[in-house]
Parts: C-alpha cells; structure tokens; sequence
C-alpha cells in the first residue's frame, strides 16, 4: 500500500527525522496562506499523487512569490498529472504540499529495501541524489553502496560509517547520519514497510540532513496490526476495480486486452494471460479467484471484469484440485444469468469433477464454448474477439 | 527413492482443528500411507484431545517427543504462522511445511534471520518450503499439502514449482503422458520463503530415481536464473522450464506477494533469457510443459 509524500514525511517527523516546513492545501488560495504561514522567500509546490516522476511531469515547483506560489496551485489543482509511472490519462491532483524552500549544498539517494536473495534488510545509499536511482545504477553502479543488515543484529558503526562514506556525507555530519540510518531502520520495521525512499536526502546549506522526499510502501498482509499506516489509504489513487475486487478477497489486475480472464491460482493466471499474448490475443486483466472460489465470489468477478468496457470475451481457466469442477460451473451458470452475459465465454475446466462440470455448464442452455486446454481456451477467446471484429 | 519425503515420513500438523487444516489432514490422511504418515496435531490449548483419532498435543516439542515425527505441516493462520514456524525448528523439527498465505514480510525476515543464527549456533538445519505454497507429494507415498492428490502417478519426473495450480497443470499433462513423477515441490509465491529453486534441483540432481524436472517459475526476484546458472554447471539430467508473467506489467504485484518486476533482471524473458543459455529447454506455451518434457525423453 502506497502513502502520498506528506504522509511519509508527516510519519518520519514522528520519528524525529528532519523535514521542511509544510502544510496540506486543497486550494489556491489555502496554498498562499501556507506559504505566507511558513514564511522565508522560496516555497516549494508540490502535487500529491502516489507516482513517482513528479517533477519531470511538472508536478513539483520551485517559486519564489506568493503571485507564484498560487499561479503554480492554479496550474497543478483539479488537473491530470501524468508521469512515466500513472499510465497515458495521469493522475487527478486533488491536493499539494507547499514547504520551504531549504538551501542544498548536497543531493543524496537513500533507501531502506527487504532484499530477496539474502533475506535482510540493504540500506541503498548514493551520493548522486535527486536521479531517477533506476538510471544510476545503470550509468554509474560504482556510486551506489548497498549495506545488508540483519535485522537481529542493527546497523553497526562500521558499516554506517561506509555507508556514510560512499554517500559522500560531510565528516562532520556522520554521526548525525548514522543515527538516522538507524532510525529510518526503526520505522521501517515498525511499520511493516517494503520501501523506504528519500530522494533526495540533502545536506543543507546550514548543515543539516534533510529529508526533501519520502516515498513509503507498506505489507499488505501486515495492515490488520497497522491501524494507523492503514487508515493514510488514498482510494483515489488506486483502480476502482481494483479496490472493488479487493474488497471481495479477489486478486484484480486492470490490463490493456479486451479478454477477460478469470483464473485460480496467481501462477495459473499469469500463465493464462501469457497463452492469451502467445496466440495474438490481449489480455484485459489478471484476476486470481482464489482457492476457495463460491458461485457468488464468481459473479463479482464477472461483474469486475464486465465493468470494463473494453472486454470483448472472457475466458475462464480453473484447475480444480480441491476446489470442484462442479462448484465453479454452478459459479460460471449462476454469474452468466446475473450479469445477463452477452460476450463469447470460453470455458476451460480440468481437475475434480471435471465430467460433471462440463456437462452442467452444456446443460445450462448458456451459450459456452468449451475447451480441453489452455492453449486451445485461448486460441478460441482470440478466435472469439477477432470474430466480433474488436481484436485489440 | 524420492526428495524429501518418502512412505516412512511421519508428520505433525500444527493448526490442525482450523478449517483449512482440519479439511486438508482429511485429504493428507486418506493419501496412500496418510493414515500411518500424519501421527500428530498441535494445538496450544486442546493436548489431550484428538482429531478423529489422531492425538493433539500442546506444543511441537511434546508432539514429537511422542512421535519420533520429522516433518511439520503448518496451517496456523497469518498473525500466528511465523511463530508456528519457529516453534517447529526449536523442537527441532527437520522439514517445516508453510502453507499459510498472507504471513507478513517482517515476521518472515525475522524468523530467517533466527533461522540463520540458530543454524550458526551449532543447531542441525530446519529446512522450510513455503510459506504460502501447495507442499510437497511423492505419489502413492505421501502427501504433505492441498495439491489434488488424483491427479499424480508415481514415477521419475520431478517438478518444482513456485504456483499452486501451475503445478498441477505440469503434474496433470505429465501424468496423461503416462509419465510418472517422482516428487513434485511447490516452493511458494512469497517475497521471502524457504528452499529456493535451486535446493529443490540439488535435490534432484541426488535422487537416482529422478530422470528430467520441469522448472516453473515466475516474474519477480533472481532465485529462477540463480537456479538456471547453478544448474549449467552441477546438473546433468533434462529440465523444462517455463516463467509466467511474460504480459505482467512492472511494479504491480501479481497476485502473490513475491510476484512483481522491480528492475529488468527479474522479468519473465529476462529469466527465459538464462534458463536457455543455461541448457534448459524453455516452453513459452505452459500447455506444452509435458509434451516438450516427453520429446527430450527420448
């Protein structure tokens, strides 16, 4: 789960780390006030989406009049902000954050990760600060340090101390720099995180760390004991699809295509979708019913899927190892006639109970066209979807 | 032989009065040798009762002082699952089977790194597999798990796998070719888990009585080309290998928590890439994992 950039630097504040003055506005007018509220000469603008890339797209300002400051909100309020990461429309801004502008003598990157091969926590720290880190790492890997830390142990001084080094930190400022290595530790593990970003992390001309960014991602499977990371959620931000499957324990994925796909099992789904592409076709979602998928667990997955318009056919692939055959096509028969199906449906069962289901779903009188396999499923959707005339 | 588990494998199931775990011991139970294999549950406060005939203890430690049993199935829901786990591996449990989906990443960092220490201490090694995976089976031997047990033939084809149902998609289009399989692996579709692709095929690589693997894996994290690279050198039976998630698109996580591109290294072409150079014959059409496996056969 995603946090707006206020949110992280409101949560760091919590945990004593240094962040500019700022304030949360919805309006030009609230902006100027802020402004004015927090004094000094240059302000910062910024648009709260959870994209990143902001700044490329015209979504972080640097201004030095109150004239500006509220020319800058004017442009950014109530306007679609797109970046590389919010797909061809943007991203609807419905608020900013206006702080101080602080005096940079250093630009640093720096980043707590879970990191999958050795299982501990890395610290990523640079000294080339403010990039994209993507492209350091691609020009330049020689400036990035990575410190593996095992969460039983802590950060030791030494390695904070290299750290700190290949950030190209001031001396004077290593002490104060190992301190909030270790804090942002804290609060990353506290808070149940996955990401922990500051880019940039500068030393300011008054020779403070300051954090001028704060980029959060949190453990879904970890909200239920982080009541108050869950309650910063944004529903705005995210797929309504998404949040709507969400909320029926539904694994939903919006895509380009138009065939739908209704699967079980998230490897099963993915393979699906690749056997879609490897036929000529597209898919228009990744959806994973689960493993303990009812008749009206399928119908909201129908109407999920139906919801977006441009799917033309659906294909629906289940192995039914515990779950039957027979449950998911009484799912499949009760969803056709709730949703008054109209789209070529292609229906690919196999596992337990497998005779039963086909014959129930060829007794419905719902017009379904069968397969054995999934490379025959999605030929058949592609087939389907290219007949109507609609293939992507 | 097998990997593993075998026919003398005896097993504890912690979380077995739970409704998932209560509905698959049935299945495990009724399995083969089932009935002879599962010879405990665990339960904190119900020692002394038991699951249609199989004693409950409080606690893993009294479970296998009791049983001699080696290996652990785990169904305890999320909050619980790493302590569970942990609970298995200071009793000094062998194989702790996770199944549980949805354990939170933090718990699982810490419990490896106490894995980790334990281990450094001196401790015999727990192995993991899981958490959130289908377990293991050795056909007409055992079942550790939720993966269909009709489904399977004994014979000498491994597979390991990191999807529930994409395994049973291999084990279904081997076992209508008429080919058997020794041991089939789910490893699990989370971030952090236990044996890795690569302990799964050394595994293999040492049972006699596995012929070929089929390897599936997916997009997200570098343990499939790890694996690939690792096997160029040490394995020297056929493998199969096929990635899903060629159409996912970067930075979302696709269904399992594990399953997400976050640099180019981890994408399902990139992991193609390798297993290829690395002498696996890669299938891009999971409907062929069997038939692309029965042509290297012969």
């Amino acid at each position: 789960m995603k946090i707006h950039e206020y949110q992280g630097k409101q949560l760091l504040t919590r945990y004593g780390v240094t962040v500019p003055r700022g304030r949360l506005v919805y309006t030009a007018a609230e902006a100027v006030q802020a402004a004015r509220a927090i004094g000094g000469k240059r302000w910062v603008v910024k648009a709260q989406i959870h994209a990143g890339g902001r700044g490329k797209g015209g979504g972080v300002k640097v201004v030095d009049t109150l004239e500006a400051v509220e020319d800058a909100a004017h442009r950014m309020l109530g306007h679609a902000l797109g970046t590389a990461q919010t797909g061809a429309g943007g991203q609807l801004v419905r608020r900013l954050w206006v702080e101080e502008a602080v005096g940079i003598a250093h630009e640093h990157y720096l980043a707590v990760v879970t990191d999958r091969a050795s299982q501990t926590l890395t610290l990523i720290g640079s000294g080339r600060g403010g990039m994209e880190i993507e492209e350091v790492a691609a020009r330049e890997p020689s400036a990035i340090v990575r410190v593996r830390v095992d969460p039983l142990d802590g950060l030791s001084d030494a390695d904070a101390l290299r750290l700190a080094e290949g950030m190209g930190i001031e001396p004077a400022r290593h002490t104060a720099a190992r301190d909030l290595f270790r804090t942002l530790l804290a609060c990353y593990l506290e808070t149940d995180a996955t990401l922990l970003e500051i880019n940039p992390l500068v030393e300011t001309t008054d020779g403070r760390l300051v954090a001028l960014d704060a980029k959060f991602d949190f453990d879904a499977n970890a909200l239920f004991r982080q009541e108050d990371i869950s309650a910063l959620r944004d529903l705005d931000e995210e797929d309504p699809l998404e949040v709507a499957a969400r909320q029926h324990d539904l694994a939903y994925i919006h895509l380009d295509g138009n065939i739908g796909c209704l699967v079980n099992g998230a490897g099963l789904a993915m393979a699906t979708m690749d056997t879609i592409q490897l036929f000529g076709g597209k898919p228009a979602n990744f959806l994973d019913v689960g493993g303990g998928a009812t008749a009206g667990k399928v119908t909201e997955a129908f109407r999920i899927m139906l919801a977006n318009p441009k799917v033309a056919a659906i294909l629906v692939n289940i192995f039914g190892g515990i779950m039957r055959c027979d449950t998911i096509a009484e799912g499949v028969i009760a969803a056709c006639r709730a949703v008054d199906l109209r789209l070529p449906l292609i229906v690919r069962m196999k596992g337990t109970n497998e005779d039963l289901g086909k014959r129930m779903l060829a007794e419905s009188g719902i017009a379904i066209i069968p397969a054995d396999s999934l490379a025959e499923a999605a030929e058949r959707a592609v087939a389907a979807v290219a007949g109507r005339g609609t293939a992507a | 032989m097998s990997i593993f588990i075998d026919r003398r494998t005896r097993v504890i199931t912690q979380g077995v009065t739970g409704k998932t775990g209560a509905f698959h011991t049935r299945l495990c139970r009724e399995y083969a040798n089932g009935r002879e294999a599962f010879v405990a549950g665990v339960h904190p406060q119900r020692g002394g009762q038991d699951f249609e005939g199989m004693p409950i203890y409080a606690s893993v430690t009294e479970a296998r002082a009791a049983t001699s049993a080696d290996v652990s199935v785990v169904y305890v829901p999320p909050a619980g699952a790493a302590a569970a786990i942990w609970e298995a591996v200071e009793a000094g449990i062998g194989l702790v089977v996770a199944i549980t989906e949805g354990i939170p990443v933090r718990d699982m960092l810490m419990l490896r790194a106490r894995m980790r220490r334990r281990e450094a201490e001196g401790h015999p090694p727990t192995l993991l597999l899981g958490p959130n995976c289908p377990g293991l089976i050795t056909p007409d031997e055992i079942k550790i798990g939720i993966m269909p047990g009709h489904i399977h033939r004994k014979g000498r084809i491994g597979v390991v796998s990191r999807s529930g149902t994409l395994t049973y998609e291999a084990v279904a289009q081997l076992s209508e070719l008429g080919l058997g399989q020794s041991t089939a692996v789910g490893i699990g579709g989370d971030p952090l888990n236990g044996l890795k692709h690569i302990d799964v095929m050394r595994a293999f690589q040492d049972d006699p009585d596995t012929d070929a693997v089929i390897m599936i894996g997916e997009i997200g994290g570098p343990d499939e080309a790890e694996c690939a690279r690792w096997c160029r050198e040490h394995f020297s039976k056929p493998v199969v290998g096929f990635i899903a998630g060629v159409t996912a698109p970067p930075g979302k996580r696709m269904g399992h928590a594990g399953a997400l591109i976050s640099g180019g290294a981890d994408t399902a072409e990139a992991k193609l890439a390798v297993m290829e150079e690395c002498g696996f014959a890669i299938t891009r059409n999971p409907s062929e994992m069997g038939r692309v496996l029965e042509k290297l056969l012969r």
